[in-house]
């Protein structure tokens, strides 16, 4: 992870930000999509706390990506193993997480690297996740690398579709990420012809590295655009939009599952709090997703400001009690640290060879 | 006897047949080369991959997230050192999801010098390998060793990197696999693609072959002796055979322990042989410095101190940029029978 300090200048905001009032949901939906990118921003504000009273050494996570995150996590075909979906997510998927069903309690438990926390028993940084329950792979800090792994769980996955599997497989990275190779490598594996892969390639584009900006490295308008070349489907979705995100989503998986052919497609994102820790994780001028469809809900009467209100004011005493619970707990023991190298706790020492 | 290239080969047919292995693959690995080495001719699950080292252990770690069970392969292991943060990471991954999610998958590259390959098909990975914690590393140097070790890589539940010396992939063996036909002649008829001509519909026809596992872990000793013990493994082995069978003509019997697995490797075999002999020489073709056979040479020092006779010895590859074509160079950068032989004269020779 990073510990650069980004000397940024102001963000520059996405293009396209205003939520699009041609596309709708059912209200339902849009009152469940609302309540859990709330949850998700209150949690990533308490995290952002939690590492700035000193209860944790480094923040990373996704405010501003809501919109997309929350849409992703609804849509996937959640369960472990094959015959579910894949995902490969990087260090900005907490509203994919809390959309999934992971409790504030266990992102806390690994921001201040407890004992409990399920993901890496205190071994990773904050937003590093693991949940096998779900196929959420590990998520590990070397940018790109998922794009790689997702290859192997598309194999796996096209493998079982002459029987029914329409499982596919996701992936998600930052804009400046995709110049690694990694990324080049995945639409490769992807397109062979005859093999083609029931992969989701997405990135989410907030136009920044740490604090090189997209402008002044790639020439290309949009990454999903590299993919044309290998006659992959690509899409531009605006991130900042539950609702374009939910039906972008839904359509290009519905094409993977159909097809058992990969789409690559970009989402513009905001980047509210900077890149992590590393840089001050302080609020900036971006568009903020959260209140925009908070406003939407309540102008096109879905729920009232007193009801929206209650949703943070809940999710609020949740994670105050859940980050009170965490620090209550201890850290691993100095003897785990030999645990887990090998299956069954093989022994891994060579001093016990 | 087979060659220890057919040895891997029936090894992933057994695989294949056997223990669920879905996926082997890498450059050239399908039909209709089945390998460089033809290791993986005529294996029904064997295909070909793009020319992309970090897309074949990427995949690789995908299949494994997914359960599936695969042996992908690197070309040369010349061509694996821009992987090696994805090695890095098949390593961790039981360890930093702590313990959700392991990595059972099997790497195979060609390693070592022997073969005239110059500055790009020489190089050693031994070293490297065993600064990738969480990996399982072995390194055969027989046919037999070569069937048993990639068996148990395959059942093993962690990530197991398999080292193929190049310059011993057409040595035959002296022992027979399991199910191997007694005849060479028919086994090449059974399971070689044919060199010349159309190989399209042709299919290997597998002898009935039954599973034999080498322990990773558990070295061998190939020559007794209580004189001086040497350790070693893949292209240098037999070289250390050959050099204790001259001096047992002389009259002194020398130990040979080859190592088979680095990590874990067989401590309690060394420990047992140098108590015996008090005398150590590890012999490895990587380069020299920061080597596994000075960790091996370290430990031998450290915990063995008062039952030695003399300093525990490393014979490695100099450390230079790399192996050139010309014989000059190449002899003059790794380990021969001399340069053996030389070392032991010397570790026998000296007195406390
Ligand atoms: C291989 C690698 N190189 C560098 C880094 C340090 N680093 C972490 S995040 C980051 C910026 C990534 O930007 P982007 O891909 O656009 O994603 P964002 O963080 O903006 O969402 C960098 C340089 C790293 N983690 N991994």
């Amino acid at each position: 992870m990073p510990v650069a300090m980004a000397k940024s200048k102001p963000a520059v905001a996405p293009k396209s930000v205003t939520i699009s009032n041609k596309m709708t949901l059912p209200k339902e939906l849009q009152k469940n999509m609302l309540d859990l990118m709330i949850k998700s921003r209150v949690l990533e504000e308490r995290l952002i706390k939690v590492y700035k009273t000193g209860d944790s050494f480094f923040w990373i996570g996704g405010p501003g990506e809501e919109a997309f995150g929350v849409s992703l996590g609804l849509l996937i075909n959640k369960g472990q193993g094959i015959d579910h979906d894949f995902l490969h997510l990087h260090y900005r998927a907490s509203p994919t997480l809390v959309t999934l069903g992971m409790s504030m309690l266990d992102a806390i438990r690994l921001t201040m690297n407890r004992a409990t926390d399920v993901s890496t028993g205190g071994r990773n940084f904050c937003g590093h996740y693991c949940y096998p329950q779900w196929n959420v792979t590990p998520i590990t800090s070397p940018l790109t690398v998922q794009y790689g792994f997702a290859i192997g769980t598309a194999l796996a996955q096209r493998r079982r579709r002459p029987k029914g599997n329409r499982a596919i497989t996701i992936v998600t990275g930052g804009d400046a990420a995709s110049a690694e190779g990694d990324f080049a490598s995945s639409l490769i594996w992807a397109s062979r012809p005859g093999n083609e892969l029931p992969m989701f390639i997405t990135i989410q584009n907030n136009r920044w590295g740490i604090s090189t900006s997209y402008d002044s490295q790639h020439g290309e308008k949009h990454v999903s655009d590299r993919a044309k070349a290998f006659n992959i489907r690509t899409a531009v979705i605006n991130g900042n939009d539950p609702i374009e995100c939910y039906l972008g989503i839904q359509s290009e998986m519905d094409y993977i599952r159909r097809s058992g052919k990969p789409v690559c497609a970009e989402f513009e994102v905001s980047r509210l709090f900077g890149h992590s820790s590393a840089d001050g994780a302080n609020r900036r001028q971006e568009h903020d997703p959260v209140p925009a469809f908070e406003k939407r809900i309540i102008d096109q009467k879905i729920m009232t400001s007193a009801q929206v209100k209650e949703l943070w004011d809940k999710y609020e005493e949740e994670s105050v009690r859940a980050a009170d619970q965490a620090r209550s707990e201890a850290g691993p023991t100095r003897e785990s640290v030999w645990e887990n190298v090998y299956v069954g706790n093989e022994n891994a020492d060579w001093r016990k060879f | 006897m087979a060659s220890m290239a057919q040895a891997i080969r029936m090894a992933l047919h057994v695989g294949e047949t056997k223990l669920g292995v879905t996926d082997i693959f890498g450059e050239d690995v399908g039909a209709p080369l089945g390998g460089v080495f033809t290791a993986t001719q005529g294996l029904k699950n064997a295909w070909n991959s793009p020319l992309d080292e970090r897309g074949i252990i990427a995949a690789a770690i995908g299949l494994g997230l997914a359960g599936d069970r695969c042996v992908a392969e690197i070309q040369f292991c010349d061509y694996i050192f821009n992987t090696i943060d994805l090695l890095k990471m098949a390593g961790n991954t039981l360890w930093a999801s702590n313990g959700q999610y392991n990595m059972p998958i099997v790497v195979m590259t060609p390693v070592g010098a022997g073969i005239r390959g110059s500055i790009y098909h020489s190089h050693s990975f031994d070293a490297l390998a065993t600064r990738l914690p969480g990996w399982k590393i072995v390194c055969p140097s027989t046919p037999l060793d070569a069937y048993g070790l990639m068996l148990s890589a395959i059942e093993d539940p962690n990530p197991v990197l398999y080292l193929k010396p190049k310059a011993l992939m057409r040595v035959r063996g002296e022992e027979l696999i399991p199910g191997e036909p007694a005849d060479e002649k028919t086994l090449k008829a059974m399971i070689d693609a044919p060199v010349q001509g159309d190989r399209s519909s042709w299919k290997a026809k597998w002898p009935e072959l039954e599973e034999y596992k080498v322990r990773i872990g558990e070295g061998k000793i190939t020559r007794e002796g209580d004189k001086a013990t040497i350790v070693s493994y893949g292209r240098t082995m037999p070289l250390c055979n050959r050099v204790a069978d001259m001096l047992r003509e002389e009259g002194t019997a020398v130990e040979v322990i080859d190592l088979r697995s680095l990590y874990p490797y067989d401590w309690q075999m060394i420990k047992a042989s140098v108590s015996k002999t008090g005398k150590v020489l590890f012999v490895n073709e990587d380069t020299e410095v920061t080597n596994f056979g000075e960790h091996l040479a370290y430990r031998a020092t450290t915990e063995l101190f008062y039952e030695l006779m003399a300093r525990p010895r490393v014979l490695a590859g100099k450390n230079l940029p790399g192996i050139g074509l010309h014989p000059n160079l190449e002899e003059a950068s790794v380990p021969h029978l001399e340069d053996i032989m030389h070392e032991m004269r010397e570790l026998l020779a000296e007195v406390p």
